[in-house]
């Protein structure tokens, strides 16, 4: 996935002379997770530029870059560094074109490598993605798989709003086919990750793998699972959701942001307003347990949501 | 470069509009013409005309809460201004920014803000954006004493520092922050004190004489837009009111008020200039009536500007 995003980013910079990376460590050493690797040699420091460390600084400088005339692609190193600049993101890049009467626009990126399950602990494990869905002006990216992640980063790219990709680090090594010319996968369409009769799944990034792998485990049971990925939690896709739900009759929405107050609330409450009279169970929501992930790898799994958790609500809502 | 006698007259104009618009904003709220929080800038019009004279219409600005000044004396838009504060269509950002989010990035205003220190950062990537693509513009970023201490300040100085950015950063010390004064919240005398830990260059000059300030800036204004490096330009101001309309400012202490108030107003003192400088008693007292009547026009024109409809409460959230 990490070379998806790599040949976005580079396909959109060779296009578009506006489009330019900033971040910390981005330049020569690559990036911490290496996905922008080459990019400084071939474009060099003027579009790639390493900053120090202080994200308040160069993301509030993405704002008011992409306000005046530039399409800034911003690298925190991890999302759980976007606390050290929420003013920027949330208050500046969200309102700009609001607050100026539609006047403005703000056409950045923030890339984010988020998720956990190695070992990172408090500070370089969280999901936060729920934040800034919940922050009307921004949208939020999160792909499941390299050809997704291509696709999404050249239309986020090229979208006019802010945008925050969501990069789960785990996903980073992952491999698959992925088309060699540029092309766009839209923001708020999902996608069915896998096709199913007896109950819905929805499940973003890791979740999305775990939850595939629940159901091909199912299937031996004569469980036919359908398994669908929004790609991106705003803007969202609730008509895809729906219309999987209202053919399935059950539904079990699972994504590694805690389950207390994440996104799925949202999804589970609005199938249950869409699609009420065609659910034969409720909704159940699967999402990491309320308390900051540990270091130790056992205490990890049981923070984080596992296969087992997602095996255990798709059983609950066909009560079997 | 010498100022002409319609650009020295102009500068008189905008320094009393500016008085006018921010004395009057007591009046627009007690008649829920204009409603929520408002900053005035009462006292400190010499450093938004001066600095402004020394610009080009396409350099941009980024200012703070207390930005009308700023904006007026960079958009020139009274009317705009006024439609804006009394929240209709026609202001600046369609009624929907308001006194603290003043707009207007057509005409170089890249706004006011109502985080401390929140445009900062957003003038020096508007710096960065200049520089990266070769445009000869550059950017003032106005800040208070106060946002000198915020982090994300020190971070975006640096960030400009270190890229040599297009972009000139004028503090304006009015001694306080709220209520703190500015004595007590930080540690070193003046702020330009800071400029060589950013490695950058730093002055301290009265932010009170509009000339001063106009020729200071014009100065500096030629190495910046030639990217070799930002300045740091400290002008020792005074905030004639409280914090906002909110507050009666009664920290100030007694003495420290008349004198800058009476003794220091840099309207009565660039009066005293123009006195000097050979302009007539019929030319200064024209120009002060010019400047209440395009006051009362304007807001004459904003109460007859329509509110924005309901649903524009939903439009522009995204692009």
């Amino acid at each position: 996935m990490k070379e998806a995003i790599r040949e976005a980013l580079d396909q959109e910079m060779a296009r578009d002379e506006s489009v330019m990376l900033l971040g910390e460590d981005i330049a020569f050493y690559g990036g911490c997770f290496q996905v922008t690797q080459g990019l400084f040699e071939k474009y060099g420091a003027k579009r790639v530029m390493d900053t120090p460390i202080s994200e308040a600084g160069f993301v509030g400088a993405c704002v008011g870059a992409a306000i005046t005339g530039l399409r800034p692609v911003a690298e925190l190193m991890f999302m759980d560094f976007a606390t050290v600049c929420m003013d920027p993101i949330v208050n500046q890049a969200a309102k700009s074109r609001y607050m100026s009467g539609g006047a403005n626009k703000v056409p950045m990126v923030l890339r984010l490598p988020n998720g956990g399950g190695m070992s990172g602990a408090e500070h370089h494990s969280q999901s936060l993605e729920t934040w800034f869905a919940h922050m009307p002006g921004l949208y939020v990216a999160c792909p499941s798989n390299p050809y997704d992640a291509k696709g999404l980063m050249i239309a986020s790219i090229r979208n006019d709003n802010p945008v925050m990709f969501c990069e789960h680090k785990l996903l980073y090594g992952t491999t698959g086919e992925v088309p060699e010319e540029a092309y766009e996968e839209p923001l708020g369409r999902a996608r069915i990750a896998r096709e199913g009769r007896d109950a819905t799944v929805v499940a973003t990034q890791m979740m999305v793998h775990k939850a595939l792998r629940v159901a091909e485990k199912l299937a031996e049971e004569g469980i036919s699972v359908e398994v669908v990925d929004p790609r991106t939690i705003s803007p969202l896709d609730m008509d895809a959701i729906v219309t999987s739900v209202k053919k399935t009759h059950r539904a079990v929405v699972a994504h590694e942001a805690y389950k207390f107050c994440g996104f799925g609330a949202e999804i589970a409450s609005t199938i249950m307003s869409e699609a009420f009279d065609y659910l034969d169970a409720p909704v159940i929501r699967v999402g990491a347990k309320f308390a900051p992930i540990p270091y130790n790898w056992d205490l990890e799994k049981e923070i984080i949501p596992q296969d087992a958790d997602i095996e255990k609500a798709v059983r609950e809502s066909l009560y079997r | 470069m010498e100022l002409s006698r319609e650009e020295l007259l102009d500068m008189y104009k905008l320094m009393l509009q500016i008085r006018t618009v921010d004395e009057k904003i007591a009046m627009l709220v007690r008649n829920s013409l204009m409603k929520g929080f408002s900053h005035q800038c009462v006292g400190q019009e010499a450093v938004a005309v001066g600095v402004c004279r020394a610009l080009r219409s396409d350099d941009y600005i980024a200012t703070n809460h207390r930005g009308h000044g700023h904006s007026l004396a960079k958009c020139r838009d009274l009317k705009g201004l006024l439609a804006e504060l009394l929240g209709r269509q026609t202001g600046y950002c369609h009624g929907k920014g308001g006194s603290m989010h003043l707009a207007d990035t057509a005409t170089g205003n890249l706004g006011a803000n109502g985080i401390v220190a929140g445009g900062i950062p957003l003038a020096v990537g508007a710096a960065l954006s200049m520089k990266y693509r070769g445009i000869d513009r550059l950017v003032i970023c106005f800040l208070g004493d106060a946002a000198m201490n915020q982090g994300a300040c020190h971070e975006a100085i640096n960030l400009a520092a270190v890229n040599d950015l297009p972009i000139l950063f004028v503090c304006e010390n009015n001694l306080y922050g709220f209520s703190v004064p500015m004595s007590s919240a930080m540690k070193v005398e003046h702020i330009a004190d800071r400029a060589p830990a950013y490695g950058i260059k730093g002055l301290t000059i009265d932010g009170n004489d509009v000339l001063g300030v106009y020729e200071t800036v014009e100065r500096e204004l030629a190495d910046i837009r030639a990217c070799k490096g930002p300045v740091l330009l400290e002008c020792l101001t005074y905030r004639w009111k409280g914090h906002s309309i909110n507050d009666q400012g009664a920290y100030k202490p007694a003495e420290e008020q008349r004198w800058w108030t009476e003794e220091n107003c840099p309207i009565k003192r660039y009066r005293a200039v123009l006195q000097a400088k050979g302009f007539s008693e019929d030319e200064l007292a024209g120009t002060e009536q010019a400047a209440a009547d395009s006051f009362e026009e304007a807001l004459e024109y904003a109460r007859s500007c329509p509110f924005p409809e309901l649903k524009c409460a939903l439009e522009d959230v995204y692009a």
